[in-house]
């Protein structure tokens, strides 16, 4: 159904050579793997919305329509744990970054199914609220924009412990009205004591309900962080290309200036807010049809590969779904689980919690 | 002997050259001031913040989570309501992230009232911290105490909430913390930062040694058989002191306990108290409506109704919006030691 105005392109070898703008150049082979990441993701986000349906979840949120951005920042990011490697203040739109990054489809199958092998929360928390310490993935929270109070935190560290590895701090367009968002460009620009911190603002044009033409004066977000003397860059976050390298200088400049750097990424919400709105399918752009008719124009793709990369999404999402269904539950028992870490001065409670004192 | 300000002080040294304290902040912390109570004077890990409360519990979470150990102070306790739904955060994330985040931050507050704070110096913050669940919560009444307490709260790897009473922060300890030089001008000399240009001054800590008051513990300031009286924090010397009086004039004696943990509370001793008096009377200064120690009540009477000799009761600061100024307004709005002595020598001699 996707590259529809090319039903008949066939990819040739000579065309094989990549996509680029005035900024730089992908190689075919990296926009294959972006592409064949946003199909997964996307059918992935589907099928959650289908379960969100069926009873088989209750609740879906999640980031289709994000994909062209999140495919490249997660694919992108300096994955591993501690302060060489870059910290994650993501929020509940960044399920194409975590894919990108290799995280199992299932595990989010899983926390969709509230399944007891949920790894990010044992079956506690909302799809899309990940959490991952072997990422620096901080967990995920529903109220909006607190990741940004927390994102100087983590980047002071970082600052100090030296190396290249940056806090990333991801939020939407509607967040910045809270007084967070400005906590963080204060904090990150205190003079002489800047730091690294890559602030990006998934702008979809939306807060639930509200546009955000009706609550927002400033023309870009970008401009917010201008009195600060921070540099940002409004990109088409329908553009896998642009995104890519729109990350990769604003990744350049937090890395090596060890200073902050705004990106705010325009892109759709296809599915609306989340199942509480009925997860309606809108008429935005859609990125990953746009993509794919990039790739048919290019010979990079044809529609026979476009069609078994969807199938083996579909499959292998299919399987999660079924292997998820068949896992166990999280039990009575475990309410009180992992609420305190072991002290060695509590006299009450030398382990987890247990109950009252 | 040791202010509690001056021992919450040399425990932060103890914490930053001893157990892995990196970083102590909050507004006017860091040099030249080291804190409008004088807490953080001469740390050498202590900076200032923007003036954003927010910022500054986030940024204590942040810095926990790649590896470092905070201590945050939020100015007044007055100052942090606007910080709740992070200090929420904060208590849940262990929890919410499946056990593989730890928390330890440390976040010390001036509460109560005593100091003629007026609407937004004057808050208790107790009951409501104790309503963070994954967050423990202390509050010492004694410079040792504070000192001991404020290390359990640093190695303890759970966010811990250190409530420091500002009537008390400039009250002499009785007990000597362990490496502190007996003599409190010495201390003075050597510790506190001098007035005016102290751009080339340099403490000169003692040599302060390790010292734990457990979490969860509480002590017996007072021992006696007439009745139990729960407290903590501000209201607590004034139990002991009533009770000094009341038994000079009455004969009356009675079990003080000073909780010190508000949560985990020590249930065992007080349990322990009430089964021994079978009368007990629960003391702070918070707000009644929804106060801690109506908790404690409920488990009284829950798990004691049948020890009980007369009814357990409380005193409590009245459900009003602020604490106003002029004095006659704190007198009547927390309670004062008449209040205080007469509630325990109700509850002592009514007949069983």
């Amino acid at each position: 159904m996707h590259g529809h105005r090319s039903a008949n392109r066939t990819a040739t070898p000579s065309a094989r050579a990549g996509l680029g703008n005035s900024e730089g150049f992908l190689p075919a082979d990296r926009c294959l793997a972006i592409h064949r990441l946003m199909v997964r993701s996307r059918v992935m986000e589907e099928r959650m919305i289908k379960m969100s349906k069926s009873g088989e979840g209750y609740f879906w949120i999640g980031g289709p329509g994000e994909e062209a951005f999140n495919i490249p920042l997660g694919l992108q990011i300096k994955k591993g744990e501690g302060p060489d490697y870059d910290f994650l203040h993501l929020h509940y739109r960044n399920s194409a970054t975590l894919v990108a990054m290799g995280l199992p489809v299932l595990d989010c199958i899983r926390q969709m199914a509230m399944t007891r092998t949920d790894p990010f929360s044992m079956g506690r928390n909302f799809p899309s609220h990940f959490a991952r310490k072997d990422w620096n993935l901080l967990p995920v929270s529903s109220v909006i924009e607190v990741q940004f109070v927390m994102a100087p935190g983590t980047a002071l560290m970082q600052k100090r412990h030296g190396g290249d590895g940056i806090t990333i701090v991801v939020g939407g367009d509607a967040g910045t009205a809270e007084g967070d968002f400005a906590s963080c460009m204060i904090w990150s620009t205190r003079p002489g004591r800047e730091l690294p911190v890559l602030i990006i603002v998934m702008n979809n044009g939306w807060g639930i309900s509200t546009s955000h033409a009706s609550q927002h004066a400033v023309a870009a977000v970008t401009d917010r962080g201008k009195p600060f003397g921070i540099p940002g860059e409004v990109v088409d976050g329908n553009d896998p290309v642009a995104s890519w390298f729109a990350i990769e200088k604003a990744m350049r400049h937090c890395r090596t200036e060890r200073a902050p750097y705004m990106l705010e990424a325009r892109v759709s919400r296809l599915f609306g807010h989340s199942s509480s709105s009925g997860a309606p399918r809108s008429s935005d752009p859609d990125c990953l049809p746009d993509f794919e008719s990039k790739l048919l124009d290019a010979g990079i793709i044809d529609q026979h590969e476009i069609a078994r990369i969807q199938q083996d999404a579909k499959d292998e999402v299919d399987a999660a779904v079924e292997q998820a269904a068949s896992e166990p539950k999280p039990k009575p028992e475990d309410v009180e689980r992992f609420i305190y870490a072991p002290s060695p001065v509590d006299k009450v409670y030398p382990g987890d919690y247990t109950g009252p004192p | 002997m040791a202010t509690l300000v001056q021992a919450v002080r040399l425990a932060l040294h103890y914490g930053e050259t001893h157990l892995g304290v990196t970083d102590i902040f909050g507004e006017d912390v860091g040099p030249p001031l080291g804190g409008v109570f004088t807490a953080t004077q001469g740390l050498k890990t202590a900076w200032n913040t923007p003036l954003d409360e927010r910022g500054i519990v986030g940024t204590a979470m942040g810095i926990a989570y790649a590896g470092g150990r905070p201590v945050c102070e939020i100015q007044f306790c007055d100052y942090g309501f606007n910080t709740i739904d992070l200090l929420k955060v904060a208590g849940n994330q262990k929890w919410a992230g499946a056990g593989h985040f730890d928390m330890p931050i440390v976040l010390m507050t001036p509460s109560g009232s005593g100091i003629r704070g007026s609407l937004y110096h004057s808050h208790s913050f107790e009951s409501l911290a104790s309503r963070l669940a994954g967050w423990k919560i202390v509050m010492p009444s004694n410079a040792r105490d504070a000192y001991g307490l404020m290390l359990s709260a640093i190695v303890d790897p759970n966010p811990v909430m250190v409530l420091l009473p500002k009537a008390l922060l400039r009250v002499r300890g009785e007990q000597l913390i362990p490496g502190e030089p007996p003599d409190i001008d010495q201390l003075k000399q050597m510790i506190d930062a001098p007035l005016g240009d102290r751009s080339r001054w340099q403490p000169r800590w003692p040599a302060v040694e390790e010292y734990f008051v457990p979490i969860g513990e509480a002590a017996l300031a007072q021992e006696g058989t007439s009745a139990t009286v729960v407290s903590y924090g501000r209201t607590l010397s004034l139990c002991v002191q009533a009770a000094n009086q009341l038994g000079e004039e009455h004969g009356l004696s009675f079990d003080v306990l000073d909780l010190r943990s508000i949560f985990p509370y020590d249930w065992k001793a007080i349990s322990r108290s009430v089964t021994k008096t079978g009368r007990v009377l629960i003391v702070n200064e918070d707000t009644e409506v929804t106060n801690f120690g109506e908790h404690l009540l409920r488990r009284v009477i829950d798990e004691h109704f049948y020890d009980l000799l007369v009814r357990p009761r409380v005193l409590l600061g009245k459900h009003i919006p602020g604490i106003g100024l002029n004095q006659i307004y704190e007198q009547n709005s927390v309670p004062q030691l008449p209040q205080i002595k007469a509630a325990m020598e109700a509850v002592a001699t009514e007949a069983a």
